[in-house]
């Protein structure tokens, strides 16, 4: 059995999504010339998501993905729901009150983001009524709070992130009349995820992370070379801090025992996420909401078992780590992905063949003839090289597409071998997950000339 | 910096050719001083002003000046020759499959021969010869065809050997050749030095030129023109010529009017190299490498190559400034298959030198041919435009016509295939001329088989039932774009793709046409045909009987429900078209013409009705879908649709009634099948179409009814001696020369246009004659398909040229059309062409330089019709008693 360069690039391109962020007067005025996302799943379904949107009432875009576990339910809540979270945190008391005023006399709402959506990324219908009470209910305690001061970007982070792992978990409790709801917001609760987010406005780069995907920033040196610079830490069992903060925020009788096989109460992965009220809740708490749950929970093994040495929950937090970078004209790129991406790849590789597939797009820069002397069998040899190389180069037209080629199909040499790609992408549902992860890319690529003006002026 | 340099270079030669010309003209008049921008300033009016200084617009100004017009004046937004002219790669090519650019181009050849002497500005004119490669045989057989032609026009040519080629061309490699033709007298140019000579020329015949002057639009009072608006202010005059070039669809579209010519520009890239180090010699041949998609000419040393890639860039879509012309990137990545294919074919060449790409715009049009003549709408307004990359080629002949054009009232040749009016409005959307032109420019280089068909711009204009013939199998082509059945592939039968069914051979589509032509023979058959031109004439009094009369050569003073054969004759008793006229009522007349008289016959109507509010002239074209049932069955499907009695008796042929058909009544049946079979051909409004479709599918099956397409209609005219308009017939051919003297009125003392002509000929004998042409000799399956202009050979002496040709399933020969015209052996003289002349002659065809013997024929053969259509009839009713 074996696929076809186009079949393979089917698949690999069916969930690509590029976005241009719209010039003005032929000036792009933004530092974010645009983006490009994808996924490729491992997991049917997949268990990762991702969103992208345009704060409309203040500055800045926000992306950001999201790795699932134990079902897809609480990535896809938090793919929906964070950003209106963060923009919220972000607005200023009188934008609030103008929305509040808005929602309370039944006029059309200011919108507050702009999504950039694939076909694919869906919003769950049945649950926006919900969502959108949860959400309102923390607006309405920020206009009462009104700190008069000017909105703090990271704190606004902490919150939002802190704030609606909050409202899943108390969802969750207070449970829901309509019964697709109730398990809806259940099975939220019990399943989890990591969040990755990036806020972008002008110069200003800040990373909220949660859990184990993870920020890079691409840097071009100055003598054309790519290096790799970290923008968030991985909350897993092999980040000491990380190792640390959880010893210290439980008795030293259960240090033995809170990491265990790399994995937080020998079970967990991450080290923080959204979701997972199992390692949040009391056992009593859990186990009052699961009887009187819905019989769908209570036939889930999973969500009544109980984790071992459970004794001083919460285990699990969904604080994010925030990471504060000004952007620089040699910042050129950022890419956020979950861990099935870093699993696979150096992040020194990835910086190398993003750069590397980006300034090939500036290669395409027209040959001009100019005084030199060319002649005519140099002329042929070259424009041979440069077909060549564009049509490896070219047979993507989405940075994240190029990244998960390469991902899955590089060879020993560090080249995409097609025969692997193949066999990769063909393998059967049940042993796709035994081999690889789900991944999920967002490649931002910055405009070094608005970026170098902003920094004039400073 | 190259480029400037070549900027310069050709400025400093434009520059002292200019002076020149100046100078000429400043002691002429004696009014100019070259610093001046606008020395003199415009005449109020002129009778004539040309709109263009390329080589179009000098060429037409040179040769109206010649013919006795003086009162000109030719405007140029720019500088003479500055546009597509200045960058033209200078290469006067004869090989043209068209027959009238071939004799474009052979006349702009001995015009540009002698111009330096003429004017005195250098032209740079240099006879090298041309050289054409092919890479294949159906490249070989392709070239040979144009070689017939060009040899019967007393051009020398030649098909020659790949070791010949070399010992022309030293640098072309051969291995992959299987032959070449080679054309010893085309010619290289400086095409902006030819321009610049007939400017010369004309403006000494009294020609003004006025450079920096754009001509704004072009204003028109009731349907004739009577100005242009300029930038320099307004001239009066009674005609324009728009020769602008790749503005030109702009240009005809800035007046309140539009004139619609459909071009649109492409990208077109040439490379100039540095000297070789021993330089090229100026003499060398042209090459010409269809199959590498290239053409290498010598320059300055160097080599000038250029090409018609696969992939065109069009450009100028929404309409651009002219001076963006200048600034056109270089584009190496573009370039870069035709530079493989030029060091492919020259590999002596790679160490040479670059010194420049020119990225110079070509205009194209929907189907590969110039535009020239008179706007539809707007008369005296005269457009030339639209070269397809070869204006060098044809600005001398193309300038020579379109002023004969104007001077006389028509061209010394044939042009309908480079007519304005072949295209109409639908031909006008930016999208569809982007679209098209960029299958067009390909095309230049492809090979051009029998019966392609345009794969870009189609499904425009359908028919009601175009779906369900699709669904049934049909094949399209299209026509003035209007789908049309070529024919229906049976369900699990399927023909070769696209590029594999390219052939000069027996076609794929063989026995599926030949089966439809015997369905149409002994039973019935269905063709949609529903694209024919239809109009309606009518008034209140006698005024549509009496204008009608004039303007056709037959009598249309028939009883009411009759249909007249007629033509539509020109002064000199040419065809300007070919029509059937039926008589509804007293005072209102129906036509069906062919498709592609939407434009033409419409405007020539329009020119010649009186003015007068009750005599209407409807276009119906639209509201009529047309079924013709075509086989000996078609009576008896009609009689059981209608309850009305269909046989002769009742309904004799060439007779039109308006009858029911299933539930749908109303609809106008004629017996008429274009073919020469017994049947009917239904003219149903649009929306009963489906049904009378179903119903007749339905009641004609237990009389074995299937659908057909034009291949079999074309086989049964064909095989009739049938002859369409646009393919035998046109404005130099007269009803006397193809045998039709019994469609003309000369015996009914009407006066009639074209009378006076037709009279003499009758009096003196015609100088060609239609002519039926069987070939004897030819192997269907393995010799070579004539196609059309073919040479005839009478006695192994040239006399004409085919017209049309298809294989006969009846006689099972191919049967070819054509005129036979008789030349003096000596003198070369056209002499009178008679019955005797035509019998007395042994015939051969020359299909790609091999001839077949034909037998000739004036008259078709009687048993393809009557016998076997009694015969048929006896057997029905023999069917019908039992």
């Amino acid at each position: 059995f074996y696929l076809t360069p186009p079949q393979v690039n089917s698949i690999l391109k069916a969930n690509e999504y590029s976005f241009k962020v719209p010039e003005f007067d032929g000036k792009n005025v933004s530092s974010v010339l645009g983006f490009d996302s994808n996924q490729l799943p491992a997991n049917a379904p997949i268990e990762d998501r991702r969103s992208a949107a345009t704060c409309l009432q203040t500055r800045g875009m926000l992306l950001g993905v999201f790795d699932g576990h134990a079902g897809c339910a609480c990535a896809q809540a938090v793919s929906e729901r964070l950003f209106y979270y963060i923009a919220v945190s972000l607005l200023p008391h009188e934008t609030l009150l103008e929305i509040e005023n808005a929602v309370e006399s039944g006029r059309a709402l200011l919108p507050i983001l702009q999504w950039h959506k694939h076909p694919n990324d869906y919003f769950s219908k049945e649950a926006s009524k919900l969502y959108f009470n949860s959400l309102r209910t923390y607006w309405q305690e920020l206009i009462d709070l009104n700190s008069g001061e000017t909105t703090d970007v990271r704190e606004a982070l902490i919150n939002a992130f802190k704030r609606l792992d909050n409202d899943i978990s108390l969802e969750a409790q207070v449970g829901d009349p309509n019964s697709f709801l109730n398990y809806l917001v259940l099975r939220v609760a019990f399943s989890g995820a990591t969040a990755c987010v990036a806020h972008v406005d002008g110069v200003d780069l800040h990373i909220a992370n949660t859990g184990d995907s993870r920020a890079m920033l691409g840097v071009q040196e100055e003598d054309g070379s790519w290096s790799a610079v970290n923008l968030s830490y991985d909350h897993n069992a092999q980040n000491e801090r990380e190792v640390e903060r959880v010893k210290m925020e439980h008795p030293k009788s259960e240090e033995k025992s809170l990491v265990k096989q790399d994995r937080l109460l020998g079970l967990l992965m991450p080290f923080r996420a959204f979701g997972d009220v199992k390692f949040k809740w009391s056992i009593e708490l859990q186990k009052r909401v699961i009887e009187s749950g819905p019989d769908q929970l209570n036939d889930n093994e999973y969500t009544k078992f109980i984790p071992p040495n459970y004794h001083t929950p919460p285990y699990l937090t969904a604080e994010p780590e925030v990471i504060h970078h000004k952007l620089r004209p040699q910042d050129k790129f950022l890419v956020l992905a979950t861990d099935g991406l870093w699993e696979t790849m150096h992040r020194q590789d990835v910086a190398r063949i993003v750069g590397e597939y980006l300034t090939g797009v500036h290669h395409q820069q027209p040959i001009a003839v100019g005084g030199y002397k060319v002649t005519l069998g140099q002329m042929h040899g070259l424009l041979t090289e440069r077909r060549a190389r564009i049509s490896s180069v070219f047979e993507d037209q989405n940075a994240a597409t190029h990244l998960i080629r390469h991902a899955v199909g590089n060879n020993e040499f560090g080249t995409v071998d097609h025969e692997r790609l193949s066999k990769m992408l063909s393998l059967p549902e049940e042993l796709a997950r035994m081999y690889r992860d789900d991944i999920t890319i967002i490649v931002v690529q910055f405009n070094s000339h608005v970026i170098g003006a902003y920094q004039n002026e400073e | 910096a190259a480029g400037m340099f070549l900027r310069l270079l050709s400025d400093i030669q434009w520059r002292a050719a200019h002076l020149k010309w100046r100078r000429m003209t400043s002691s002429q008049r004696s009014t100019s001083t070259a610093a001046e921008p606008h020395p003199v300033s415009l005449p109020a009016q002129a009778q004539v002003v040309i709109c263009g200084g390329g080589i179009m617009g000098t060429s037409v100004a040179y040769h109206l000046s010649k013919m006795g017009w003086k009162d000109i004046v030719l405007l140029e937004q720019g500088r003479l020759a500055a546009g597509t002219t200045r960058f033209c790669a200078g290469i006067v090519s004869t090989a043209r499959p068209v027959s009238i650019e071939l004799k474009m181009a052979h006349y702009s050849n001995k015009l540009y021969q002698q111009l330096e002497q003429e004017t005195g500005v250098q032209t740079g004119y240099m006879k090298t010869g041309s050289i054409s490669l092919a890479q294949t045989q159906d490249r070989l057989i392709s070239l040979k065809r144009i070689a017939s032609s060009l040899n019967v026009m007393g051009i020398p040519c030649e098909i020659i050997s790949p070791k010949k080629v070399v010992q022309l061309h030293p640098l072309i490699n051969i291995h992959d050749l299987v032959g070449a033709m080679y054309v010893p007298e085309d010619a290289l140019v400086s095409s902006a030095n030819v321009s610049l000579a007939l400017a010369t020329a004309a403006s000494r015949n009294g020609v003004q030129i006025h450079e920096r002057t754009s001509v704004s639009h072009v204003t028109v009072q009731k349907g004739r023109v009577t100005g242009v608006e300029t930038d320099r202010g307004r001239i009066q005059c009674e005609y324009f010529v728009n020769c602008a070039g790749q503005w030109a669809y702009e240009l005809g579209h800035s007046g309140e009017e539009p004139v619609h010519i459909p071009l649109h520009a492409c990208e077109h890239f040439y490379l100039l190299t540095h000297p070789l180090k021993e330089p090229l010699s100026s003499s060398l041949p042209t090459v010409v490498d269809p199959d590498g998609r290239i053409y290498i000419r010598n320059w300055q040393g160097g080599i000038l190559s250029g090409g018609f890639e696969k992939n065109p860039k069009p450009l100028f879509t929404e309409g651009r400034n002219q001076l963006e012309i200048q600034n056109l990137q270089e584009d190496w990545d573009h370039f870069g298959p035709l530079l493989s294919a030029l060091l492919r074919r020259m590999p002596g060449l790679e160490a040479l030198q670059i010194l420049q790409l020119v990225n110079c715009p070509e205009s194209f049009t929907p189907d590969m041919r110039c535009i020239m003549g008179e706007s539809p709408t707007a008369r005296g307004y005269f457009v030339l435009a639209g070269m397809n990359s070869a204006g060098i080629s044809y600005g001398g002949g193309a300038g020579k016509y379109l002023a004969e054009w104007m001077v006389n009232g028509y061209p010394s040749e044939n042009v309908w295939p480079l007519d304005l009016k072949r295209f109409g409005t639908l031909q006008s959307s930016r999208t569809f001329l982007r679209h098209r032109v960029m299958e067009v420019m390909p095309l230049m280089c492809d090979l051009k088989v029998p019966r392609w068909d345009f794969q870009t711009g189609r499904q425009l204009r359908t028919s009601p039932l175009y779906d369900r013939l699709d669904a049934q199998g049909a094949r399209w082509m299209e026509k003035h774009g209007f789908e049309r059945v070529k024919y229906f592939v049976p369900p699990g039968k399927d023909l070769l793709d696209l590029d594999h069914s390219k052939t000069f051979y027996k076609p794929d589509w063989f026995d599926i046409v030949g089966s439809e032509v015997k369905c149409c023979k002994e039973a019935v058959c269905v063709i949609d045909m529903s694209s024919f031109t239809k109009f309606e004439i009518s008034s209140t009094g006698d005024q549509a009987l009496e204008s009608l009369q004039y303007l056709f050569s037959n009598d249309l003073d028939v009883p009411v429900g009759h249909v007249v054969h007629t033509g539509m004759l020109n002064e000199k008793g040419g065809y300007e078209n070919d029509c059937s006229i039926a008589r509804l009522s007293k005072r209102s007349f129906f036509m069906i013409s062919p498709t592609d008289q939407q434009v033409h016959c419409w405007a020539w109507l329009k020119k010649r009705l009186p003015d007068d509010s009750n005599l209407v002239m409807e276009d119906v074209t639209w509201k009529y879908t047309a079924l013709n049932l075509i086989g000996p069955r078609a009576v008896d499907v009609l009689s059981e649709l209608s309850y009305a009695p269909m046989t002769a008796e009742h309904f004799p042929s060439l007779f039109c009634k308006e009858m029911s058909v299933g539930y749908a009544n109303g609809i106008r049946v004629m017996s008429i099948t274009h073919t020469g079979e017994p049947g009917f051909v239904l003219y149903i409004p649009i929306e009963y179409a489906l049904h009378v479709y179903n119903e007749v599918m339905n009641m004609g099956q237990k009389y074995g009814i299937r659908n057909a397409g034009y291949y079999a209609l074309r086989s049964l005219r064909i095989e009739k001696f049938f002859a369409f308009w646009g393919q035998d017939l046109d404005a130099f051919t007269t009803p006397m020369e193809c045998g039709r003297e019994f469609q003309v009125k000369l015996e009914k003392g009407m006066q009639f246009l074209g009378q006076e002509a037709l009279l003499e000929q009758k009096q003196n004998g015609v100088y060609k004659r239609f002519t039926m042409f069987i070939l004897e000799d030819h192997d269907t399956d393995l010799d070579l398909w004539p196609w059309w202009g073919e040479p005839i050979f009478r006695n192994g002496r040239y006399v004409g040229k085919t017209t049309s040709s298809a294989y006969s399933y009846t006689l099972e020969r191919h049967v070819c059309l054509g005129f036979v015209h008789h030349f003096d052996e000596k003198t070369g003289e056209e002499l009178v062409v008679t019955t005797d002349f035509i019998n007395q002659g042994e015939y051969e065809i020359d299909i790609a330089g091999q001839r077949f013997q034909a037998k000739a024929k004036l008259y078709p053969f009687s048993s393809l019709f009557t016998q076997r259509r009694r015969k048929d009839e006896v057997e029905l009713s023999g069917y019908q008693r039992e």
